[in-house]
């Protein structure tokens, strides 16, 4: 068992999100995360999934994709250079200034050119934003819990693109 | 430019150009727009069933006989709903055809409307494809994708939800000729380097064997497997859904296999060393244990669907194209090959357990009934029900070229039989049908009768009657201590409700009760001479008659419980 990425793209309609979603349900397929947005065409909707399959079942589980009328491309991410992120929020409770500050100071560990910020705070609390990968958020959020007796986790699922390719840089 | 016409104006002239020729279907609140401009249409014939489900199952048995895509028409909530079971069994056996269902106003979707339902939603994972029209622009669109989709590749059951307003507001009156999906594309080529691996592999086997269902029926691939099995000396087995693809008296016909295959065709999957399949997705009713399933063979899968392709069974060899291309290239390909000494032990086998024939009997055995109908009915279409009865009937039925053998293989639904049979019998209406049903399962749709005498129809409803749900209790025999549990269908005094005679009698049709073995062949005789609408004879069998050889669920095929 892996964890896999796929992205797909699909008809931009009513009921395509529940037909995707309910084909991991139907066969049980481990889903871990769906993030779903438009693209540059209206009619045209982007899907980013993380699964938990062996091989067999991830071959299954594009294939019984594409069968869809409703998907129009599957990529597997798995396999090709992508740029992959998640944006989560964090709220820490009960701190003093000494958490307060030890909050700012992981940010700042943490924090690539801007993407981990303390976007809030208020007189015993502060609010992390944070736009790392998905592994990085885990161990953000492992560090938090183990820092802090109570937080407040809102991830918002991976959302990923391919690089862009060596040959058109 | 031309005038704008409403919708359902616009529904009758898309069927028209498809050429619909039938529409099975059912009235209500929010498809009267759609049958009073059904009333004013010419050349549909409209079968108004007597309950959706078996509408559906109707319309199955007409996709069998015909093979187009068959049209339903029914109306929302529970007129919609009724129709699930026929469409999850059409999408478990890639039956071709389209149901329409009425919806509430576009308005009221969402406000538990009287009788709405969201059953494109309830139906999402037994269709091809399901869509409510949300737009009187896209219905034109949507029913031409709803025929493409339905008909084409792997076919199936396609939904299409039309809201009541959709019905009447007027728009394009223009029927597309084609539309492109491009999210559809059913495979059309075969990856030739592939397949010269497979014949390759076949042609250097020791042991091969080719196992052939239903795909090949749907792609009519029929003479091309024949020419390849013959030049190549293959024998070959089929599945439930693909009986008949081989002549079922040719010498390299093995047999059918699985649970209730043969017992040379099971043999001959366990020591196979080539495994040449074709057409069917290796269903745990066809495997038995996947462990132990061929398992010193190379296996070689054509399929038109790739997540057919090793999805139960690990594929050496995966080529993703319809039966007809691959056999045709594989039969070009074919040169001469000596399988004798192969051959001979299949058919030592078959010698060995040939299928079990209770003889000496003072009752009716069913296989003999089986065998009866084979011979004397070698033209018409056999459809069966769900059951033992429908396993003697794959034992002992011999098909010949032309002869369909329907049957409701992937769910496995009572009730199938004979509304099925309607339908072919409508769509076929020179080929006489003979029905093979249980008495359990001939009452979940007999409401139909009204239709079939009403019209006529040459159907001989052969009822085997062991007055209980035989399949279960033929389990409880082998594997529950014979602690018959719910399945005996007589009432407490001992006695079997309906009287079929009698009740046959209501719709002024011919009914024959036959419990002497003597007379089963005459029965089938008198029923034959000048068929004129359904006729019903009951034979009347032994509750412990089994159906042999068997294996059980998650068993391995070499496992057969034989006496
Ligand atoms: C709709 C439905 N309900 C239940 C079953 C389970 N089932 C399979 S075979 C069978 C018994 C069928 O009895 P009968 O129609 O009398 O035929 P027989 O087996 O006696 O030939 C049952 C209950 C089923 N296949 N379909």
């Amino acid at each position: 068992m892996k964890n896999r990425w796929i992205a797909l793209y699909v008809e931009n309609q009513v009921g395509v999100l529940a037909k995707v979603s309910g084909l991991f349900s139907a066969k049980s397929y481990n889903l871990q995360t769906l993030t779903v947005g438009t693209t540059e065409r209206e009619d045209v909707s982007r899907m980013t999934i993380s699964v938990m399959a062996d091989d067999v079942t991830f071959e299954q589980i594009k294939k019984q994709l594409n069968a869809m009328v409703e998907v129009i491309k599957v990529i597997d991410l798995t396999t090709i250079p992508i740029h992959m992120k998640e944006l989560f929020y964090a709220k820490v409770y009960d701190l003093n200034e000494a958490g307060k500050t030890e909050v700012f100071q992981i940010a700042q560990v943490f924090d690539q050119g801007g993407n981990v910020t303390v976007a809030d705070v208020g007189p015993d609390s502060a609010l992390l934003q944070c736009m790392l990968t998905e592994r990085r958020n885990n161990e953000l959020i492992t560090l938090l819990k183990s820092r802090f007796k109570k937080i407040q986790v809102v991830r918002g699922g991976a959302v990923a693109i391919e690089s862009i390719s060596t040959s058109c840089r | 430019m031309a005038l704008d016409i409403t919708g359902r104006k616009l529904f009758v002239k898309a069927l028209k150009e498809e050429g619909v020729d039938t529409i099975f279907l059912y009235p209500g609140g929010m498809i009267t727009d759609i049958t009073d401009e059904l009333y004013k249409a010419e050349g549909i014939n409209l079968v108004l069933g007597r309950h959706e489900q078996a509408l559906v199952h109707e319309a199955e048995g007409y996709a069998r006989a015909t093979g187009k895509t068959a049209v339903v028409l029914v109306t929302s909530g529970p007129g919609a709903t009724n129709t699930i079971t026929g469409i999850a069994d059409a999408y478990y056996d890639s039956i071709p055809m389209i149901i329409f269902t009425g919806q509430v106003p576009l308005h009221l979707i969402g406000n538990d409307a009287f009788q709405e339902v969201d059953i494109v939603g309830m139906t999402r994972s037994i269709t091809k494809y399901g869509v409510t029209v949300r737009d009187r622009k896209d219905l034109g669109k949507i029913i031409k994708m709803g025929f493409q989709i339905a008909g084409s590749g792997k076919p199936g059951p396609v939904l299409i939800d039309i809201p009541k307003d959709i019905q009447t507001i007027a728009g394009d009156p223009e029927y597309p000729t084609h539309v492109d999906i491009r999210g559809y594309h059913p495979n059309e080529t075969v990856h030739i380097g592939q397949l010269k691996k497979a014949y390759k592999l076949i042609k250097n086997a020791k042991k091969p064997l080719v196992l052939a269902g239903g795909g090949v029926r749907i792609a009519k691939a029929e003479d091309k497997l024949l020419e390849f099995a013959e030049k190549m000396q293959l024998p070959v087995t089929t599945t439930l859904m693909g009986k008949g693809v081989m002549p079922e008296d040719h010498p390299l016909f093995v047999g059918n296999c699985g649970m209730h295959g043969r017992f040379a065709s099971n043999k001959a999957l366990t020591e196979c060393d080539v495994l040449f399949s074709v057409g069917t997705r290796f269903n745990d009713r066809i495997t038995g244990d996947l462990e132990k399933f061929a398992p010193n063979a190379q296996i070689i899968h054509v399929d038109i669907a790739s997540a057919s392709i090793s999805r139960n069974v690990a594929v050496d060899v995966p080529i993703t194209a319809d039966a007809y291309s691959a056999l045709e290239r594989l039969a070009e390909y074919a040169e001469g090959k000596d399988n004798g000494v192969w051959l001979d032990r299949i058919k030592g086998w078959e010698k060995e357990h040939p299928l079990a024939m209770p003889k000496n009997k003072m009752e009716i055995c069913p296989q003999e009934v089986c065998q009866a109908i084979s011979k004397i009915f070698p033209e018409a279409n056999i459809v069966t029900d769900v059951g033992q009865h429908q396993m003697w009937a794959s034992q002992f039925i011999k098909l010949n070229k032309g002869q369909e053998f329907i049957t409701s293989g992937g769910l496995g639904t009572m009730g199938f039989g004979f509304p099925a049979a309607i339908g072919a019998a409508i769509g076929n209406p020179k080929k006489p049908v003979v029905l093979i049903t249980g008495d359990g399962g001939f009452q979940m749709n007999m409401q139909e009768m009204a239709i079939a005498a009403g019209m006529g129809l040459p159907i001989i409803i052969c009822i085997f009657n062991n007055t209980n749900l035989g399949m279960v209790r033929q389990m409880q025999t082998l594997f529950y201590g014979k602690r018959y549990s719910v399945t005996d269908l007589k009432a407490s005094d001992g006695k079997f409700y309906p009287d079929f005679i009698r009740w046959a009698q209501a719709y002024d049709i011919q009914a024959r009760r036959i419990d002497n073995p003597d007379m089963v062949e005459e029965a089938l005789m008198d029923a034959k001479k000048d068929l004129k609408g359904p006729v019903l004879l009951e034979f009347l069998i032994s509750p412990d008659d089994l159906v042999l050889p068997m294996v059980k669920g998650g068993t391995a095929l070499s496992d057969m419980i034989i006496k």
